[in-house]
């Protein structure tokens, strides 16, 4: 009977932790808003990519360069060079989060939220890809 | 006897186990939305509010 309410007891107490956490996840830290700075820096250069489709939003939370053919020849090394640089801040702002609220082990699935809500934010004509990983112009 | 308390046991700690590696995905989503919004620089609308109800009474 004692380790039953052993068990009970440290079940409340991890379902109090597990409900201060599920509150917010930690965002303000210095290398998190550098990354968004950054982000919203480079956004100016892309949005006229996302608009022509030449780079649309994957499902994985990255960017992808689908349709070099609508870029310039001339600028389609520029425009590599955003897509290349755009996914490596992705990627290190989701193993930030992940860190900065002390579970690294949460950076597929806060990768896995954000390129959800990449998504569903898109604006009209930009293109985004399917579950299964077809690309549609939304 | 004492096995089923310890089957029960058992049983608990696995459930808390579940619990804790339990994701916050409706947390994540809103830090998703936050930082989104503010790399993409969408408005939050607080426009959207300013209905004029002075137009009403003009209208006739």
């Amino acid at each position: 009977m004692n380790a039953i309410k052993i068990t009970l007891s440290l079940c409340l107490l991890l379902a109090v932790g597990l409900s201060q956490a599920q509150g917010n996840l930690e965002i303000n830290t210095p290398a998190i808003a550098q990354l968004q700075n950054s982000m919203q820096g480079r956004h100016a250069q892309l949005a006229p990519l996302f608009g022509s489709g030449a780079v649309g939003l994957a499902r994985d939370g990255t960017v992808q360069l689908r349709e070099p053919n609508a870029v310039p020849l001339a600028q389609r090394q520029a425009a590599n060079g955003l897509v290349a640089a755009e996914n490596a801040d992705r990627s290190a702002l989701y193993r930030e989060i992940a860190r900065a609220n002390g579970k690294p082990e949460w950076e597929q699935e806060i990768r896995a939220t954000f390129g959800q809500r990449w998504i569903d934010k898109a604006q009209p004509g930009w293109w985004v890809q399917d579950a299964r990983g077809n690309w549609a112009r939304k | 006897m004492k096995n089923i308390f310890l089957l029960a046991a058992a049983l608990f700690l696995s459930a808390c186990v579940t619990i804790n590696i339990y994701f916050p995905a409706a947390a994540a989503e809103k830090a998703a939305d936050k930082i989104i919004d503010e790399v993409w620089q969408l408005q939050k609308t607080p426009a959207a509010k300013t209905v004029s109800p002075a137009k009403e009474g003009v209208a006739q």
